[in-house]
């Protein structure tokens, strides 16, 4: 029974991803962030140079084959290679567990807000818009200035703990338009606890469209981090993610463009893809069904 | 018959002209035809009726005419318009016909009006572009449009936005928007599917009216017989694309001669007559049975309507002081229009709903006394069918998983295998194939769903069934069928059933007593077999004659005595009896008291100044 049920899931699905593979723009999209993130794994075996290693022989060396400075080197002769595919790992870790942190406070939150009273549910949401009010950016500086700077897990919190308000604010609007649905009625009327109703019927029920839109912060979580490192409130010296690669080559922008070249087209390139494999999947998972 | 093809030609030339008419879709799993090889003609002045189940390519035919089909859709044939071929035409040609010669009138006027337009915009809009009318002129020609299908003030409604106005009111812009172009063919697709019975049949006595006044042709698409049973000259009877018969009303509607039309008038002839009913249905009728499982005394329902800075801005009071007893085995119907509280009135009685006064009790327990883990438990007892087959069904789950979920909840202790036996057999009751098991809602027809739904609420084989309006959104075959297993279940288990519709035919056959609801208040409570001769209250008698017939003499004679008028807002409601204002009986007294609630006769009680004069 429920591999039957399993195979009209996966027809569900498999429909989806046809139609993500099918437009050549996702694909190649899908294709060049698989690159990117397999090229970030695998940096270390890549290149000869660690990504803390200073070569005196060759400082601010242009991009070319001289001793396997392929994209380069800072003032300090750091492979900008090595450094960047560092950069890009930093970046898409804590974005993708940013993400991950909003994402789970956000559909907690929203969809018990959502099926609360009306006190409660209105108690709840004024809770985010008062945060929603606060500048974020103070917000984090506080939380990275109280803790320790830099830490990679501080960062996250951070990050998430801002995060989640619009997923909060998504998921509760969701929840409010299920529950005039009647199969909410009907499962309250079959004796269904509200716990089970919660999980059962509402949060599968809001997550099609939560899950998308989960991909779009991604993009918006990297961006924020480059910006923080970029403020040097973010990772720092001698890690390197996105953020602080872009903002040490913006200082060399006139001498030395590649400092800000290279890091700054991962960035982009990165940026697009998930952005384009988020539209995509919200076109592929339209949900005109119901 | 070639006779009575000259006679029908001889009423007025030919207006419209389908020739071998064929329409397919281009869809992933390659060409779906939806309408075959389609002939037929209109003249001018003539009503034509085209009836068939849904999916039976009535309406594709005629969009496809109008040029309104998507992209996906390719057509062949011809269609010929005052001798003018429509098919092929270029879109700014195609235009000048639409909307101006040819009116349009569609099943959904919500969705057919746009949201954030007055009424009065809408229709001006219209005259300014077909008629080329000044801004003035077109506001005025507005009004006298909207005065013309019998809206009442129509200088208020033409400043209200549609979602302000009911159903059928918003049927009636539709129809003055069509008008607004003078069209000399109205092509009306489902123009009172979703419509109460009592304004179905306002609206089709209003097209009937235009039609006679105007020398307008109308096309009157819809799956209900009776809908054009009274209204049509001829009759097209279509299925699956193609055409099953036509000929003149009388002959295709009193004597059939296709299967198939026999097989569409029996259903509608079955829903229509008490006759039909069956016997478990009679019987204890008046006297209560001994034990009472469901009792409602005195039951208040309010909404807080708006918020303002000191709380609610007004309230509606949904349902007003109704008590009801619903013994064992018993079957007890409410009826009443959309908006009278019928279905508030249910969630009440299941304690989905908060009531404002007034008490519930589940066999002698009152609902308030019992603590949630304990409601829910008895919760088991009582079950309920919703209106919407799909919207009550969760998307995610498959029909295994749905119909599951009440035996997980109250027996979790129950093993897998014993589950999946459980879940057959009640699939198999209500007539579904095991092969559905692992479908999903939006997988299955209207009918499947509500199918499904039924076999949810049986599975824990509760003594009381609450069905809110089941059929409602049904096609008629498949109400049918729906109304036909319900009595079936009912015979086989005993239990209890309150029905609720706003059809009194349907309750008429399953019920053996009936509670008449008006905008939330009880009107009239009588055993079924009263309904005819011996019900008291005008509202219950408006109720009778607006059932639709599939006899087109009965229904023409009928629609000579349909009611105008509709049902009040609930949040002002009239003074003293509420029914008054639609009452052709109603005096001075009426608008001062309330009517008591008085005994006529052994189970049959009257809320009504008048019924002892009463014819």
């Amino acid at each position: 029974m429920s591999e039957a049920a399993a195979a009209v899931r996966s027809g569900l699905w498999s429909d989806a991803r046809r139609r993500l593979l099918g437009n050549p723009v996702t694909a190649s999209a899908l294709g060049a962030l698989c690159f990117i993130a397999l090229l970030a794994l695998l940096a270390p075996a890549l290149s000869r140079w660690g990504y803390e290693h200073l070569d005196w022989q060759h400082l601010a060396a242009p991009p070319g084959l001289t001793a396997g400075h392929w994209f380069g080197t800072d003032r300090l002769g750091r492979d900008l290679f090595v450094r960047t595919l560092y950069g890009v790992r930093l970046s898409l870790l804590i974005s993708l567990l940013a993400s991950a942190v909003s994402f789970l406070i956000g559909v907690s939150w929203g969809a018990v807000a959502g099926l609360a009273p009306q006190r409660t549910d209105a108690l709840m949401m004024r809770f985010v818009d008062v945060l929603y009010s606060l500048p974020y950016l103070f917000v984090v500086i506080i939380l990275t200035s109280l803790f320790r700077r830099g830490s990679i897990l501080v960062l996250t919190v951070a990050l998430g703990a801002v995060g989640w308000l619009t997923t909060a604010r998504i998921v509760r609007a969701q929840t409010r338009a299920l529950r005039r649905r009647e199969f909410i009625e009907a499962a309250r009327a079959a004796g269904v606890p509200p716990a089970a109703i919660l999980l059962r019927h509402v949060i599968p029920n809001v997550l099609g469209p939560v899950a998308v839109y989960a991909t779009l912060i991604v993009p918006q979580m990297i961006l924020f981090e480059s910006f923080l490192s970029f403020l040097g409130l973010g990772v720092q010296e001698p890690q390197a993610s996105l953020g602080n690669l872009i903002y040490v080559g913006a200082q060399e922008m006139e001498s030395a463009t590649w400092m800000l070249l290279v890091p700054a087209t991962f960035l982009v390139v990165l940026l697009a893809c998930l952005n384009l494999i988020g539209d995509a999947l919200r076109d592929a998972l339209d949900p005109r069904e119901y | 018959m070639p006779s009575t093809r000259a006679n029908t030609d001889a009423v007025g030339a030919e207006l419209l002209r389908l020739s071998a008419l064929s329409v397919s879709f281009a869809t992933p799993a390659g060409r779906v035809s939806a309408v075959r090889d389609l002939t037929l003609s209109v003249a001018r002045g003539e009503c034509l009726g085209v009836v068939g189940e849904s999916g039976a390519g009535k309406s594709q035919a005629f969009l496809a005419v109008m040029g309104l089909l998507p992209a996906n859709a390719s057509v062949t044939g011809s269609a010929r318009f005052e001798g003018s071929e429509l098919l092929g035409l270029a879109p700014a040609a195609l235009e000048q016909v639409r909307g101006a010669r040819i009116g349009l009138v569609f099943q959904d006027p919500m969705s057919s009006l746009t949201p954030h337009l007055t009424v009065g915009a809408q229709i001006a809009e219209v005259l300014m572009r077909h008629c080329g009318a000044a801004r003035a002129a077109a506001h005025a020609g507005a009004l006298a449009l909207l005065e013309r299908v019998h809206v009442n003030d129509p200088e208020r409604r033409a400043r209200q936005y549609p979602h302000e106005l009911s159903g059928g009111m918003r049927q009636r812009v539709m129809i003055a928007i069509a008008l607004g172009g003078e069209p000399q063919l109205l092509i009306a697709d489902e123009p009172t599917t979703s419509l109460d019975v009592t304004i179905q049949a306002q609206i089709l006595a209003l097209l009937g009216e235009l039609r006679r006044e105007r020398g307008m042709a109308l096309v009157l698409i819809t799956h209900d017989v009776a809908a054009v049973a009274g209204m049509a000259d001829r009759v097209v009877v279509m299925r699956a694309g193609c055409l099953v018969e036509s000929g003149t009303a009388a002959e295709v509607l009193k004597h059939p001669r296709e299967a198939y039309t026999r097989e569409l008038l029996r259903e509608a002839v079955s829903l229509e007559s008490g006759e039909a009913r069956p016997a478990h249905a009679r019987g204890v009728a008046a006297a209560p049975a001994a034990r009472t499982l469901l009792s409602v005394r005195g039951v208040s329902v309010r909404f807080a309507v708006g918020t303002g800075w000191l709380g609610p801005v007004s309230q509606l009071l949904a349902v007003r002081d109704v008590s009801l007893e619903l013994g064992a085995e018993e079957s007890l119907g409410i009826v009443g229009e959309s908006g009278c509280g019928k279905s508030t009135l249910a969630r009440a009685a299941l304690a989905l709903l908060a009531t404002s006064s007034g008490s519930v009790l589940w066999a002698d327990r009152d609902v308030a006394s019992l603590a949630p883990r304990e409601l829910r438990a008895r919760r088991r007892d009582l079950q309920i069918v919703f209106q919407d087959p799909l919207s009550s069904l969760d998307p995610r789950m498959c029909v295994a998983e749905l119909i599951a979920e009440p035996l997980r909840v109250h027996a979790p202790a129950m093993d897998e295998a014993a589950r999946a036996a459980e879940v057959a057999a009640a699939l198999a009751r209500v007539g579904l194939p095991r092969e559905l098991l692992a479908r999903y809602p939006h997988e299955l027809s209207g009918g499947q769903c509500q199918r499904v739904g039924i076999a949810r609420a049986m599975i824990l084989q509760p003594q009381v069934l609450v069905c809110d309006e089941p059929v409602s959104a049904l096609d008629l075959p498949t109400q049918a069928q729906i109304v036909a297993l319900l009595g079936e279940l009912r015979a086989g288990t005993r239990m209890s059933l309150l029905f609720i519709s706003h059809n009194l035919a349907l309750v008429r056959r399953l019920c053996a007593r009936v509670l008449v609801l008006y905008l939330g208040r009880m009107m009239e409570l009588l055993p079924a077999e009263h309904l005819g001769e011996g019900a008291r209250h005008p509202y219950t008698r408006e109720l009778m004659s607006a059932i639709p017939s599939a006899d087109p003499d009965v229904q023409r004679a009928r629609r000579t005595a349909v009611r105008s008028g509709e049902p009040p807002s609930a949040l002002a409601p009239p003074s003293g009896c509420v029914y008054r204002t639609r009452c052709p009986h109603a005096d001075l007294v009426c608008a001062e008291r309330v009517p008591a609630w008085e005994s006529v006769g052994a189970g049959h009680f009257v809320a009504c100044h008048h019924w002892r004069e009463l014819p």
